[in-house]
């Protein structure tokens, strides 16, 4: 703290009033105006489910989709890197052999774990084949543990409807997105 | 049959029914009050407020309702259990029976009822009137004192203290207030009071403006208006609550139903008072043109639903006031009461008291008089560059604190 100097401190006096001010009456009425002002104006709350908010940054990282590839088949090769590096050991993969020439092995079974997932994006980045991605739907919503316990179907539902966009291919960090994008309107009602 | 019209006809019957009838009218606006000061509070805040439960959320004061008869009814082991269970009992019944003095719409006059007899749509017409009011008012910190003392705990502890000198002081420019007009008017009874202001002032023939003791009396309404807040603790003057500090102050222990009483009791509290108001100052039932002698039921429920619009803008008043200002500190607080609002309140009935003397304080000389007072008094503050809570004057010299 030895570097304090006086200069640094704003002594603040309180601002002298004037006679029919020390009643507080022109303040209260004042007060009284500001908050009646305030009850006609626009509302800044959001009605939630029937009014969805725009993302406010593109790269928000929400729900996963399952990617398909150009002829629609699901497009992970099964090579477990996503279960590896997952911190949060979320990821269940049965692998099996692939009924296709042009690969090995795709699952047979694809859950994730959205109770306990983090959202760390870690699965992503590590795909070598860019087949599981993370959405910027955050409408994850559920009455059981079970229903957020997302399976391969889901997955690849979730893919369909948001196949609209890239998440995260070259976006800006933060900005606001034009009102037609359609990012982030939770299509969670799809599923 | 026969035995009804009988007993709607007697006055006693009448105060009976119209007794019940006004405390399930009285506990229905309570509940909208809830409502209602949600809504305010919402709206001045740019929020929406409750609109989920019900179309535009109007079922939800009902949802609460239910909350509190579900929550748990937990009674501190260590506290004072008679004393606990009685407070929130004693406050509610406070909060229903100082609405008995108010005239809510004159006389009514049945139609099987003989030819020039009515009745009064007041439950009690009794001769000390508005002191009945003075000690109702002043016997509802009772409850909050008994509220606290029985927690045995401390927040509670000091919500009593606070309630109790706040209220201790300020019945005191209330009852200042309240004698000016008392003394005004030449009766404790407010429907002789309220007759007095049901009339206009005439200009050679014309009628030109509505007799109410606020055009009479204006400074001495801001007078009572000041305490009436902090009569029936509600901001700025709720420091025996003080959810911030205290934690709900004096009903921190208390939950589900017996918590449910304290906060209807408090809306109950500011109808009466908004109903008081009403009738001592805006004329109750009277607006131009209403008919205050016709005993037709076609009239009395006129009058008694221009009463009720005077009642909801209180009301509403209160609330927006509410929103509006913050809390005061403690003493200022006590320094508004001691050191403002009595000596203006016995300045104020020292003018009356002259006026009344040599017969004149239905003159322009009662107004003219008060808003002088008023003038002196700020006149006076300006000369002392103290602030009416006193705080500037107080305020220690701003001090440099030196780090090394
Ligand atoms: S986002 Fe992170 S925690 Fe979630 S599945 Fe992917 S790697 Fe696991
Ligand atoms: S990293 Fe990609 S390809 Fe490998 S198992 Fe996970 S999703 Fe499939």
């Amino acid at each position: 703290m030895a570097d304090w100097k006086d200069k640094d401190v704003l002594h603040v006096s309180e601002p002298k009033l004037t006679a029919l001010e020390r009643t507080y009456l022109p303040q209260v009425v004042a007060g009284l105006g500001t908050t009646l002002r305030h009850m006609f104006q626009k509302k800044f709350t959001l009605q939630y489910p029937e009014e969805k908010r725009q993302m406010r940054v593109q790269n928000y990282r929400g729900i996963h989709r399952l990617n398909r590839d150009d002829q629609g088949r699901v497009a992970c090769v099964a090579c477990f890197m996503c279960p590896s590096i997952c911190p949060a050991q979320c990821i269940y993969i049965v692998a099996g052999e692939s009924p296709w020439p042009d690969r090995e092995k795709y699952p047979v079974k694809f859950e994730i774990d959205e109770l306990r997932c983090i959202f760390c994006g870690m699965c992503e980045e590590v795909c070598p084949v860019d087949a599981i991605e993370l959405t910027s739907e955050y409408g994850l919503l559920g009455y059981t543990r079970e229903e957020m316990l997302f399976d391969k179907e889901k997955l690849l539902k979730l893919f369909d409807l948001t196949k609209g966009y890239k998440p995260r291919k070259g976006p800006k960090i933060t900005g606001y997105p034009k009102p037609t994008d359609q990012r982030g309107t939770s299509t969670h009602e799809g599923l | 049959m026969e035995l009804i019209k009988s007993i709607l006809a007697s006055q006693v019957g009448f105060s009976v029914v119209f007794a019940f009838v006004l405390v399930n009218i009285i506990m229905l606006v309570v509940t909208y009050c809830i409502y209602w000061e949600r809504k305010i509070s919402a709206w001045i805040q740019d929020r929406h407020g409750p609109n989920r439960v019900g179309p535009a959320g109007l079922i939800q004061p009902f949802a609460d309702g239910l909350k509190f008869f579900l929550k748990e009814d937990w009674i501190p082991p260590y506290s004072d259990k008679a004393l606990f269970v009685m407070a929130p009992v004693l406050m509610f019944i406070l909060a229903l029976i100082g609405f008995a003095i108010i005239p809510w719409a004159g006389p009514v006059r049945w139609p099987w009822m003989p030819e020039g007899t009515s009745i009064d749509t007041q439950v009690a017409s009794i001769d000390i009137g508005i002191l009945y009011f003075l000690a109702v008012g002043g016997l509802t910190v009772y409850a909050i004192v008994l509220g606290a003392w029985a927690s045995k705990s401390k927040f509670p502890f000091y919500g009593g203290i606070r309630g109790t000198a706040q209220v201790l002081s300020y019945e005191i420019p209330l009852g200042l207030g309240l004698f000016v007009i008392i003394l005004g008017n030449g009766s404790l009874r407010l429907e002789e009071i309220l007759g007095a202001q049901a009339r206009m002032w005439q200009l050679g023939d014309a009628s030109i403006w509505p007799a109410w003791n606020f055009f009479l009396h204006p400074v001495t309404f801001l007078l009572v208006l000041v305490t009436a807040f902090a009569e029936t603790n509600r901001l700025p003057f709720d420091l025996a609550e003080a959810e911030q500090e205290l934690v709900g102050g004096y009903h921190t222990e208390y939950s589900a139903l017996k918590f449910g009483a304290f906060y209807l009791a408090e809306y109950a509290n500011m109808i009466t008072m908004s109903a008081v108001l009403a009738v001592l100052f805006f004329g109750g039932w009277h607006l131009p043109g209403v008919n205050g002698d016709s005993a037709s039921i076609g009239w009395a429920l006129v009058r008694f639903v221009i009463i009720w619009a005077k009642i909801i803008l209180f009301l509403f008043f209160y609330m927006w006031i509410r929103w509006t200002l913050p809390r005061f500190r403690y003493d200022q607080l006590m320094h508004l009461a001691w050191l403002t609002l009595v000596p203006l309140g016995l300045l104020l009935l020292t003018w009356t008291a002259v006026l009344t003397l040599i017969g004149r304080q239905n003159t322009w000389l009662a107004p003219a008089g008060e808003i002088g007072i008023f003038a002196l008094l700020v006149l006076v503050g300006a000369l002392r560059a103290a602030p009416i809570t006193g705080r500037q004057r107080d305020l220690p010299a701003a001090r440099i604190v030196q780090f090394d």
